[in-house]
């Protein structure tokens, strides 16, 4: 019952998860939504790192460094466009975008 | 002190894994988004101390680089950069946000139950494909072998994604 197993290694990737799922649909400040994707993208980390020790099998691990190589490429895109946003706008809340607003 | 030794690692998972979640809630609660980042920040190095205690030493170190040092001197970066000082009293989260909420506790009441009826019994882990046993040369190594062997192809086009996203910033970022 002490012990630490995998199944405790997804109930926090999954408490991660969810609080990353939380803020991006429910905050309205557009950095914050950025940071709860990359808590999404380490709970997705810690997953397969478990599994790796798990099942014993490296391809885990090899697969975060891709999952992290990824989230890095994803927050200078996505901090990339915040700049361009917030130049056109003043401020990073999300209501402002609403061009395709029908 | 029997008892230190016998489940320090556990002991350590436990305080680094509520670490992590009280990380992670303070980024979705805190108004200012500069605390978020550096709650975000404990998260970060609370999610490499648990992956060092699952042999991916090679995978932590990586993550307090490319997260800890990397990812969070960006967003701390922009949060300077964006001055939003100007908006003190916005309201924090969206109208959709009980929905949100009765969505993801039900999404935890689904896993939980899954999570409390399913084992995947204990893990026969054999250190030797982890390179962590003494006398071999280590984690990194491992990874290496691997990364270089089996792995090259994904390896090549995770380098073209990276330039990718590199000029995909810069333009982006660059004054029209």
């Amino acid at each position: 019952m002490f012990e630490v197993t995998t199944t405790h290694y997804l109930v926090v990737s999954f408490l991660l998860f969810a609080i990353g799922i939380f803020g991006i649909a429910a905050r309205k400040n557009m950095i914050t939504v950025l940071m709860s994707i990359e808590l999404v993208l380490n709970s997705v980390n810690l997953n397969l790192v478990a599994f790796s020790y798990q099942h014993s099998d490296l391809t885990g691990q090899i697969f975060s460094i891709f999952t992290i190589t990824v989230a890095a490429g994803e927050a200078a895109v996505g901090l990339g466009i915040l700049i361009a946003f917030f130049r056109l706008r003043e401020t990073t809340t999300l209501d402002t975008a609403s061009e395709l607003k029908g | 002190m029997e008892f230190l030794t016998a489940h320090g690692a556990d002991l350590l998972f436990y305080l680094f894994a509520a670490l992590a979640v009280g990380g992670a809630l303070g980024v979705v609660t805190l108004r200012s988004p500069m605390y978020g980042a550096l709650s975000l920040l404990v998260t970060f190095l609370a999610v490499a101390v648990l992956f060092l205690l699952r042999n991916a030493e090679f995978v932590g170190m990586v993550q307090i680089f490319v997260y800890g040092g990397g990812i969070m001197v960006l967003f701390l970066f922009v949060i300077m950069l964006v001055n939003l000082h100007k908006l003190p009293d916005l309201k924090l989260f969206h109208g959709q946000t009980p929905f949100v909420a009765a969505l993801v506790v039900a999404l935890l009441a689904l896993f939980g139950y899954f999570f409390f009826h399913m084992s995947f019994g204990p893990a026969f882990v054999r250190p030797e494909v982890f390179g962590t046993v003494k006398g071999q040369t280590g984690n990194p190594q491992a990874v290496a072998l691997s990364l270089f062997q089996q792995q090259l192809l994904p390896f090549e086009i995770a380098s073209v994604f990276l330039l990718v996203a590199m000029i995909g910033a810069v333009v982006l970022g660059r004054r029209q």
